[in-house]
């Protein structure tokens, strides 16, 4: 599993109500649901993603999260989780609010286009950049809404969104990202984890 | 348990009160089972047919000797595996493969006709619930059904909240729409003008409203269908002909096609079964049991819900078995929900549509392990 799945767990804890947004083939939600009693759901557009979470015993909805997260009510889930997908929706902010409202808490993951690599790329190959992170070209991107852990912060905190924690992701490393150092975590991670709540 | 022609039934001695006012009594539910009950009596499936379907799931039926209506997912090794699970499926009450029908005589040895009370969805699971104190089982592992049995596993879970801990609705509403009743009254017309029909009063195979009935199956089984599977088995293909006849005759396959479908209908089933089901089919209106909250009917259940619809099913859309999931989801209920990709329309859960069938299996046997 991923360091990014392992410290989102860690941000959990055990027998909690934990709704994946964009849950993929359900390897987050396999990993909670046995390692800590995680009354898990998914939620997810693909349907081959959707057979996989099933063949897994995963409990899981295929849906659209800018359509489908309106079903739940307020505050059903002690925890939703969006990894690295904020990016990809029409709408990022009305996701945002809808997890929100549907969470007591959310754990919102953003693969940080302010990272050094990124930039490098773009500075000096004049292309869009290509990462770990962001893997796919300009044309076939799910990506409509690139935003740096800056952005995010700035953005969250201007939404009167508490945040809890934010964890800067460099390949297995993690550090704490507060106000001070923003600017260098902005520069060497290629993930910002982010613990919030309104 | 009476065993002539093959055809096992319980007689249920309970009085059952029938939505309608009614009240029957000793009446007979004729049933098959598939696997065998394990000790612990925690591997059962209750399945649910649909409105032409009857208690044969799968193998061959020993009455039409025809494959029984859901052997691609039901049996050995297959998505409902009865090496594994103890399968059971009754004949609906309305219908006419042993269960009480209209084709049952009354006290006075009269057949019943539309003397037959109506009967709802509400009626046919409460006295296909019977069949749980009959073999001993104080829960069913899962219950299952598509279209017209996705209608009576919703039903049932409703009234029986605990007595299931996996629910399995596929391709199903919990509201029958105007264009359901629509379709089902345009059957419905069509067996009543058939001249044999007699106000129901027909007793011979000889003069049974054959015409009718065909009718009525040939504008029903198009609505099973997708356009687009249609188009690609039949398009505008003749039938054993090199050009157009200019006449009435079957010049298309897909005529042709139809007229078959009527007619071996016609042969296994009863006209009168057809008016009663498919009026229980239209009275169905779970939300409406509820004041109109559709979460209400699920409010006591803690079972584990898999709901199942399919992107070519125009009779019974992908929307409305969300909105049973929607349902779910607004009262925190355990529900999963897939659309399955097919061109089969809402036969699909019918035939061999592999994503269903395996969707199907991973979810029983997964949840099963979990038991």
């Amino acid at each position: 599993m991923k360091n990014e799945f392992q410290v989102i767990a860690d941000l959990i804890e055990k027998d909690k109500k934990v709704l994946d947004v964009g849950c993929a083939d359900g390897t987050l939600m396999k990993f909670l649901k046995d390692n800590k009693n995680i009354n898990i759901r998914g939620l997810e557009i693909s349907k081959e993603k959707v057979q996989e979470c099933i063949a897994k015993g995963l409990t899981v909805i295929e849906g659209n999260a800018e359509k489908d997260l309106k079903q739940f009510p307020d505050k059903s889930f002690d925890y939703v989780v969006l990894s690295q997908t904020l990016q990809a929706f029409l709408n990022p902010e009305l996701v945002l609010d809808e997890l929100l409202r549907v969470g007591k808490k959310a754990i919102v993951t953003i693969p940080n286009f302010g990272y050094w690599k990124v930039r490098f790329h773009l500075l000096f190959k004049g292309t869009m950049p290509i990462t770990k992170t962001l893997p796919d070209e300009w044309y076939n991107t799910p990506n409509l809404h690139m935003c740096t852990i800056k952005d995010f912060f700035h953005f969250v905190k201007s939404k009167d969104i508490k945040i809890f924690k934010s964890l800067a992701l460099n390949n297995l490393n993690t550090s704490i990202i507060n106000e001070s150092n923003l600017g260098v975590k902005n520069l060497f991670a290629d993930l910002g984890i982010f613990l919030i709540e309104k | 348990m009476n065993t002539e022609n093959n055809i096992k039934t319980l007689i249920v001695k309970k009085p059952l009160k029938l939505d309608c006012g009614k009240t029957i009594k000793d009446f007979p539910i004729a049933y098959e089972t598939y696997g065998s009950l394990n000790s612990k009596k925690d591997n059962a499936i209750l399945v649910f047919h649909a409105l032409t379907g009857d208690q044969f799931v799968t193998g061959t039926n020993p009455v039409t000797n025809k494959e029984g209506w859901w052997s691609y997912a039901v049996g050995p090794d297959k998505a409902i595996n009865t090496n594994k699970y103890f399968v059971i499926c009754s004949n609906v009450i309305g219908g006419c493969m042993g269960s009480y029908g209209p084709s049952h005589k009354d006290t006075d040895q009269n057949i019943f006709g539309t003397n037959f009370p109506v009967i709802t969805i509400n009626d046919m699971v409460n006295a296909q619930y019977n069949l749980l104190d009959h073999f001993g089982i104080d829960k069913l592992f899962s219950i299952a059904g598509g279209s017209m049995g996705g209608m009576q596993v919703l039903q049932f879970i409703s009234n029986f909240p605990d007595k299931s801990k996996t629910v399995i609705p596929i391709a199903t509403t919990s509201s029958h729409s105007a264009q359901n009743i629509a379709f089902n009254e345009l059957g419905r017309q069509a067996i009543t003008a058939d001249s044999n029909w007699k106000d129901g009063n027909y007793t011979s195979n000889d003069t049974n409203p054959g015409k009718g009935l065909a009718v009525a199956r040939m504008a029903a089984h198009i609505t099973y269908l997708s356009k687009k599977g249609l188009q690609e088995k039949f398009g505008r293909k003749l039938q054993e002909r090199e050009d157009l006849k200019f006449g009435f005759d079957a010049d298309f396959q897909i005529e042709s096609y139809l007229r078959y479908q009527g007619s071996v209908f016609v042969d296994r089933f009863d006209a009168n079964s057809y008016l009663y089901i498919t009026r229980a089919m239209d009275y169905f209106d779970l939300a409406k049991q509820f004041n109109g909250n559709l979460s209400e009917a699920f409010i006591n259940t803690k079972a584990k819900f898999f709901i199942i619809s399919f992107t070519s099913d125009w009779l019974y859309p992908t929307q409305e078995n969300k909105d049973i999931v929607i349902a779910l989801n607004s009262i925190g209920a355990d529900v999963g929900f897939v659309e399955i990709e097919s061109d089969k329309g809402h036969d699909s859960f019918l035939l061999d549509v592999p994503d269903f069938l395996n969707a199907l299996k991973n979810f029983l046997d997964k949840s099963y392990e979990e038991n």
